[in-house]
């Protein structure tokens, strides 16, 4: 049977994949967003999983403003990075376990999730930086990746409990696949950041932490919170971690934090990551 | 019953919703447009043949010509749209916050120093505008 074993939350920053495309990561201003991830690096290659389910969001790339689906499941054998307006990212082809992403497709469905499904679909940003911060630069991505888009463009995103449930749904979904195969599930995005208008630039760094904390003390508390309260005190794309709450909901009640890495800023953004394990 | 939009009161803020998300839609759409390299060069040889392509309201073609930044969200835009025709002109984002926030270079100096603090920041009237 397939399992999730653990969970990963980590910021996609545009920027950051800019820094290692150029190879400017050794750099004074990017040095310390980098340090954080090399313990996370070491712990890719214990953890070796043989599938991530990569919850993340499109930035009008797949999904401009015609077609905005809530929750969307990448189904098709493999995704290419996209042109986001200035060429797409140097990196490797994003290969999909497809068989498992029907399951899971079918097995959400059933479950009461009515998620869109991508046969055709190219990958940004949101999908390809948590990669890169977490595996480098490798000729191939070593692990095959589920990509889950969820819409936090446009008001409201998917309400944090329904992230949460959702999660639960799809750990169900993974426990019901057959094959033996070691899952982590990646929740990107945030942290505190606002991208736009007069209060751009908005960094929250107790916030932040509390919510880092609270995804292992308190994650059932922290799912209710409700959307005023991110786009406030995290700015209005702080609302972008709601999707952390989909990795939680999928993994044990009773997590351990191996990792956590906190740094402010990269370009507009706190970048915050985190690994939990689950403890069964 | 009209739902009620508890994020309003937020400084400084756009909020994306449903209606500015239909009000800006063709403005949303002809910035999207750009991340195709053909609709760039269409834009760049004939920036008002490219434009007429997509319905916007004169309001909106015209914060288009001027690169008024702010003001294509005052009229619906959204930044991941608007950000799009920076990048046509070569601005990146941290850029295009020193120019939507007044602040210039200064602006990065900001971020660098832990960026913009929530205090003071939460509420329309903790702002002397808005």
């Amino acid at each position: 049977m397939a399992r999730i074993t653990a969970g990963v939350g980590c910021s996609h920053v545009p920027a950051i994949g800019v820094a290692m495309d150029q190879g400017i990561t050794e750099d004074d201003y990017w040095k310390p967003v980098f340090a954080g991830f090399e313990k996370s690096r070491e712990w890719m290659k214990e953890a070796k999983p043989d599938v991530i389910i990569l919850v993340y969001n499109d930035h009008c790339t797949a999904f401009d403003s015609s077609i905005i689906p809530t929750f969307a499941l990448g189904c098709a054998a493999e995704f290419q990075p996209a042109d986001e307006g200035w060429g797409p990212r140097p990196v490797p082809v994003v290969k999909n376990h497809q068989v498992m992403a029907s399951h899971i497709a079918q097995s959400l469905i059933l479950d009461e999730f009515d998620i869109t499904i991508m046969n055709e679909m190219d990958v940004d940003h949101g999908l390809t930086v948590p990669l890169s911060v977490m595996y480098n630069q490798p000729t191939e991505w070593p692990a095959l990746v589920i990509p889950l888009a969820v819409n936090v463009v446009m008001y409201p995103a998917p309400t944090g409990n329904r992230c949460y449930n959702l999660g639960k749904a799809i750990r169900r979904a993974v426990e019901s696949f057959d094959e033996d195969l070691n899952v982590v599930i990646f929740g990107t995005g945030g942290m505190s950041h606002q991208l736009q208008y007069k209060r751009a630039g908005l960094i929250n760094p107790e916030w932040d932490k509390d919510f880092l904390d609270r995804l292992t003390s308190d994650p059932v508390g922290l799912s209710q919170m409700p959307h005023v309260e991110y786009m406030r005190e995290a700015g209005s794309e702080g609302v972008e971690m709601v999707m952390w709450h989909v990795m939680r909901g999928a993994l044990d009640d009773e997590v351990t934090e191996v990792h956590r890495h906190y740094h402010v800023p990269a370009s507009n953004t706190a970048v915050g990551h985190i690994i939990l394990e689950n403890k069964s | 019953m009209a739902i009620n939009k508890d994020y309003e009161d937020i400084p400084g803020t756009f909020v994306f919703d449903a209606d500015r998300a239909r009000i800006g839609y063709h403005l949303n759409q002809f910035c999207i447009s750009l991340s195709k390299a053909e609709n760039r060069d269409a834009f760049k040889t004939d920036p008002e043949a490219h434009m007429a392509k997509f319905p916007m309201s004169e309001e909106q073609s015209q914060a288009v010509r001027d690169r008024d930044w702010n003001r294509m969200l005052e009229l619906c835009g959204n930044i991941y749209y608007t950000s799009k025709l920076a990048a046509f002109d070569g601005i990146n984002f941290q850029q295009l916050a020193g120019l939507m926030t007044g602040m210039g270079d200064s602006y990065r100096e900001m971020m660098v120093n832990g960026g913009r603090p929530i205090a003071g920041n939460r509420y329309k009237h903790e702002w002397k505008e808005d």
